[in-house]
């Protein structure tokens, strides 16, 4: 007997798809965020900071990169309540991608930094700037030019990576698409939707970053 | 804001008696970079308002020296005083020095992401403190005195070589330096644009600025210097007003290099 598709059986829990979307997209937007301001000041670290915190740094990435991610997650949400710090599983969650997007994210932005010749920085020397207005006036932007498509395509997998938060019920996408399926036993027709609204959020992050692109980095930038 | 105006504009043979007090002094200064050793016991006075031309081969120290003077090179031994201020690699604030030093580099090193006006408006804002509407009044002065005020919100890969230079010499004049420093400011340029820079220097020169310009532009050098200098290996071989330096050179180093360098020369001395 063939498979009967039914897709009405999964229509009928839209709303619940659309919450665990949304949710989806806030817990990777800020985790991108926040793993920004992270990567910046975890490169100005690693390129300019005292030998100590680079080893810190070091060890931190080498960790992270070298490590599956579900075990990460498992690691702050099950792990971390020993040391006496418990979290929900959301703050776990956005935690868990920012520690991960945040290694990754110091590597891509110290290549852009060492991408940025000496000149440049002699000449903001040669004005007077500090070292801190170099780095934020002179080095900071160009070197995001510099690597944007990498770091860009980092996000999308953090958005991505963001479904095996699921494995502690962090309320997303894919959590919710688990919890469907399991009340109505389509789990293909499930998956499938879930696929297809996991390619439409990707496709609205890269238009996003392409309008940042365009508002920011191509504009004139002087505050 | 203005730039301070020689009293007379001085001939070029005519050095010292319009000239002010001292405001670089180097001292048996000797730098090495690892076990190589680039400068050798040079002492230097420059005074104020004196403009100097720098000349010798490659590799003879001449970028080394400049450097030395805004410590983008540290010295290992000997005094550098730069308008009242000792030097050292380890002063907590040489940035307050540095601003005061404007400097011009070879590869022009605008920065790519600033239109050519916010170029000249970072510095006067950030470290100076002035409010955006005043920096970039005086950013419009000195692109209007380099003669380009039409490439104001332009990009520097917009630009052309000449163009960027001379914004490079806009946005060192914007801090309203004491001193200026100019490292082969016209090496890198394609000769049809020489020319556009090196008049923006010798205005520059005309207004009394105190220059120190490494060049091998000889007709520069007889124009505006006060002073010629010929450095061979770290040391400063000769050092002689231009009409002494490039007639009567005294030492055979110094004839060599001026025999090569005048048979070469691309620029032919204005009349
Ligand atoms: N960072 C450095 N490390 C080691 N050696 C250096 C460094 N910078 C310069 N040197 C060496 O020091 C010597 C002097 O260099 P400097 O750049 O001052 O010469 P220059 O007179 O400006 O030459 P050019 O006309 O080629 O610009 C050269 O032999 C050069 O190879
Ligand atoms: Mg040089």
């Amino acid at each position: 007997m063939a498979y009967q598709f039914e897709f009405a059986d999964v229509f009928a829990y839209w709303p619940e798809l659309l919450r665990g979307a949304l949710h989806t997209l806030v817990l990777s937007g800020l985790a991108m965020v926040i793993g920004m301001v992270v990567a910046v000041l975890g490169a100005l670290g690693k390129t300019s900071g005292p030998r100590w915190l680079q080893w810190i740094l070091d060890a931190y990435i080498e960790v992270i990169r070298n490590t599956p991610f579900l075990i990460q997650i498992f690691m702050i949400y099950f792990g971390l309540p020993a040391a006496g710090v418990r979290l929900s599983s959301e703050t776990a969650a956005l935690l868990a991608l920012v520690v991960n997007v945040g290694a990754y994210g110091i590597e891509i932005i110290r290549a852009g930094i060492e991408s940025i010749s000496k000149g440049q920085i002699e000449a903001g020397k040669s004005l007077g700037l500090r070292p801190l207005q170099i780095f934020r006036y002179i080095i900071l932007k160009p070197s995001i030019q510099a690597i944007y498509p990498s770091l860009t395509s980092q996000f999308i997998l953090l958005m991505l990576n963001s479904s095996v938060c699921s494995a502690i019920a962090a309320g997303e996408l894919t959590a919710a698409a688990g919890d469907i399926q399991s009340r109505n036993f389509r789990s293909f027709e499930v998956y499938f939707v879930v696929t297809c609204m996991y390619f439409a959020m990707s496709v609205l992050f890269w238009g996003a970053f392409a309008a940042i692109e365009r508002a920011w980095l191509r504009k004139p930038s002087l505050r | 804001m203005a730039m301070p105006q020689a009293a007379t504009a001085p001939g070029p043979d005519s050095p010292g008696s319009e000239l002010g007090d001292v405001i670089i002094e180097m001292k048996k200064v000797n730098k090495w970079y690892g076990t190589f050793h680039v400068l050798h016991d040079v002492d230097l006075q420059v005074r104020r308002g004196e403009r100097i031309v720098i000349c010798g081969p490659s590799g003879s120290g001449k970028s080394t020296l400049i450097r030395c003077l805004n410590q983008l090179e540290e010295h290992q031994q000997g005094e550098i005083v730069v308008d009242g201020v000792t030097l050292n690699a380890h002063m907590p604030r040489i940035d307050v020095v540095r601003r005061e030093i404007g400097m011009v580099f070879q590869s022009f090193n605008l920065f790519p992401h600033l239109t050519a006006l916010e170029n000249c408006m970072l510095a006067p804002m950030k470290v100076r403190g002035l409010s955006r509407e005043e920096a970039e009044r005086i950013a419009r002065t000195y692109l209007e005195r380099v003669h380009i005020p039409e490439q104001a919100g332009k990009f520097p890969v917009q630009l052309s070589g000449g163009q960027q230079q001379r914004v490079a010499i806009a946005r060192s004049l914007c801090m309203n330096p004491k001193i200026m420093l100019f490292d082969e400011a016209t090496s890198a340029l394609d000769p049809e644009m020489v020319n556009e820079v090196l008049d923006v220097m010798v205005s520059l020169a005309e207004s009394g600025m105190t220059m120190l310009v490494v060049t091998h532009e000889m007709g520069f050098a007889r124009r505006v210097a006060d002073r010629v200098i010929f450095m061979d290996a770290g040391e400063i071989v000769e050092s002689a007003p231009p009409s002494q330096f490039f007639a009567n050179p005294q030492n055979e180093r110094t004839r060599q290099f001026l025999g090569q360098i005048l048979s070469g020369n691309r620029t032919p001395a204005p009349a």
